[in-house]
């Protein structure tokens, strides 16, 4: 149970990145490999403003903050600059590697004994619990802290994904959604379409920053290296949740963005418990987004086929 | 109303692919009138369009529209004063939204766009109120995403939408081309019902000789990148389509003229 609640904690965290991946992928359009390095760049912010006893939702904010900077500047290399939209999130990551190493001082920051969200949260926990370290719940021992972690993350994950959701049915938001849908109608109707890129690699950024700063917070440090791989990661959150409610409407996509986020860490869970090798675990992500964007094409491909040999069985008869 | 002096534009210059696509282009338009240009394949009545929308920026020449220099202005700019219909009825609606919210697009055109709803049920009521009128019975699926909808009924809806805040200047680019001919018909009738109710300043590109015969009260050929006939009053109104016809098989022939003339020089001299 404890490492249920676990797996779906950091499932909801995760979801913050894929809210920001179905921005810029699904929304946008834009492949952005920004994530790789604005993930990173969230959790050094976080951490080295958590070390020097800066309050955490301060310091959460300012990682935002930094998220939709970098966000931005793969924007504007891509609009502005006329760069290929991969090749500008490519350069904004490169160099996001140093400045993440700048701003840590060294690799890797542990943030144990420092004040976090995640302290927030287990006191809050404690006060509307009552003070036991464990606590039964249906049944199963877990632990208070655990529990108000989990409890606060899916408040928090709701409230942004709500606040998402209204955002892309005012003015501003609609003519983002349209911008990634059609471009030349946008500007024909007077928006700025390369503003609103920008605009939205930045929010999807911010969120990938704020998904770092949770993340370093929940594990209890902040690594240089823990951007590899999370584009395909967040792909394959938005990927499962569109084939468990479809991409019907954007209500339906946000809530699947994040609960393929934690559908997807339960499976890592239990293949990891199956015996997986945690250093194939990146390579079975890929796979599994490969097969993913295959798969509509292959079965496509086979319905026709059948329907084909179906037909040439009835004219050989 | 619409100024352009002199406009030119090359694509591709210095390089095999050069393409004078407009050579010098004078055309000024009156407020509410409705020009028809026709012309062959690259003439060049595109790219004229193109050119006033601010999808290129021309080499020489000015644009003004409604006493504005619009020459140096992005297209997102322009669209304050310039309505327009594409020729891919694909091309004027975001097909994964649903009408209602292209419609809400289109009606802060040229406005700035905050952090207010998009949709209301002040403007649902008055959008249902319009869609009725065009008798596609599209006002109960509102909420249905545009792309299942046909070409016709989009190309239907992108025009209402071009028009939904009253144009300076409404941008027809063979909007009917891409359509079949009875969808095609509905959506001149709707055209001719919308630009003569609202009294819009036109300009149209089409490849219909029968369209640029009936509809409009002037009529531009191009060839070349250049105005070759300007028809107007009286005169546009005589005009059958036969009388197109022969003007094209006239500059055809001019055309095989000047390549076979040039050809007898060469051998007669070189």
């Amino acid at each position: 149970m404890t490492l249920l609640i676990g797996v779906l904690s950091l499932g909801l965290i995760l979801s913050f990145l894929a809210l920001g991946v179905l921005i810029s992928f699904r929304i946008l359009r834009f492949a952005d490999i920004t994530a790789e390095g604005s993930l990173p760049l969230g959790a050094a912010i976080a951490a080295v403003l958590l070390a020097r006893g800066v309050e955490p939702t301060l310091a959460t904010t300012a990682a935002f903050c930094g998220g939709l900077v970098a966000g931005s500047i793969t924007g504007v290399l891509h609009t502005k600059f006329k760069i290929h939209g991969l090749l500008a999130g490519i350069l904004v990551m490169t160099a996001l590697y140093s400045v993440n190493l700048d701003i840590m001082g060294r690799s890797n920051i542990p943030l144990i004994s420092a004040v976090t969200l995640a302290s927030y949260a287990e006191w809050a926990g404690a006060a509307i619990l009552g003070g036991g370290l464990s606590l039964n719940l249906f049944g199963w021992e877990v632990s208070t802290r655990d529990v108000s972690v989990f409890a606060s993350v899916l408040i928090a994950i709701s409230v942004a994904g709500l606040i998402l959701y209204f955002f892309f049915r005012t003015n501003l938001g609609t003519a983002m959604r349209a911008t990634g849908d059609n471009d030349q109608m946008i500007r024909a109707l007077g928006v700025n379409a390369d503003y609103m890129i920008v605009l939205g690699l930045a929010l999807s950024n911010g969120l990938i920053g704020l998904a770092g700063a949770l993340l370093a917070q929940y594990q209890g440090f902040a690594d240089v290296q823990m951007g590899i791989g999370m584009v395909v990661l967040g792909l394959a959150s938005v990927i499962i949740g569109e084939a468990l409610v479809g991409s019907g409407s954007l209500g339906l996509s946000i809530a699947g963005a994040f609960m393929g986020s934690v559908l997807f860490r339960l499976l890592v869970a239990i293949a990891l418990r199956w015996g997986l090798d945690p250093n194939d675990l990146k390579l079975i992500t890929a796979v599994f987004v490969f097969l993913a964007l295959v798969a509509p094409n292959f079965l496509n491909w086979l319905g026709k086929r059948s329907v084909l040999g179906e037909e040439n069985r009835i004219g050989a008869r | 109303m619409l100024e352009a002096q002199s406009l030119a534009k090359t694509f591709n210059p210095q390089t095999p692919n050069e393409v004078k696509a407009l050579n010098g282009v004078d055309l000024s338009i009156t407020e509410g009138s409705w020009v028809v240009v026709v012309g062959t394949n690259g003439s060049g009545k595109s790219s004229l369009l193109n050119a006033i929308a601010g999808t290129f920026f021309v080499d020489t020449g000015e644009i003004h529209l409604d006493g504005q220099d619009l020459t140096r202005r992005a297209e997102h700019q322009r669209a304050k004063l310039i309505g327009r219909v594409f020729q891919n009825p694909f091309s004027g609606t975001a097909a994964n939204m649903s009408i209602e919210e292209n419609f809400a697009l289109a009606a802060r055109r040229g406005m700035s766009r905050g952090l207010t709803w998009a949709l209301h049920a002040e403007f649902r009521e008055s959008l249902r109120e319009r869609v009725q009128r065009l008798n596609l019975g599209l006002e109960d699926r509102l909420s249905n995403t545009i792309g299942s909808l046909s070409g016709g009924q989009r190309q239907a809806l992108t025009m209402l939408m071009a028009t939904w805040v009253r144009p300076k200047l409404l941008l027809l680019d063979e909007h009917t081309a891409a359509l079949d001919p009875k969808s095609a018909d509905q959506v001149i009738r709707l055209t001719e019902d919308i630009v003569s109710r609202d009294k819009l300043t036109t300009l149209m590109v089409t490849h219909s000789m029968q369209q640029a015969a009936s509809l409009g009260d002037r009529l531009v050929m191009m060839h070349r990148g250049q105005i070759i006939h300007d028809l107007r009053g009286a005169e546009k109104r005589r005009v059958r389509v036969d009388d197109l016809l022969a003007r094209f098989e006239e500059v055809r022939r001019r055309e095989q003229l000047d390549e076979t003339a040039a050809e007898m020089l060469r051998q007669a001299y070189i």
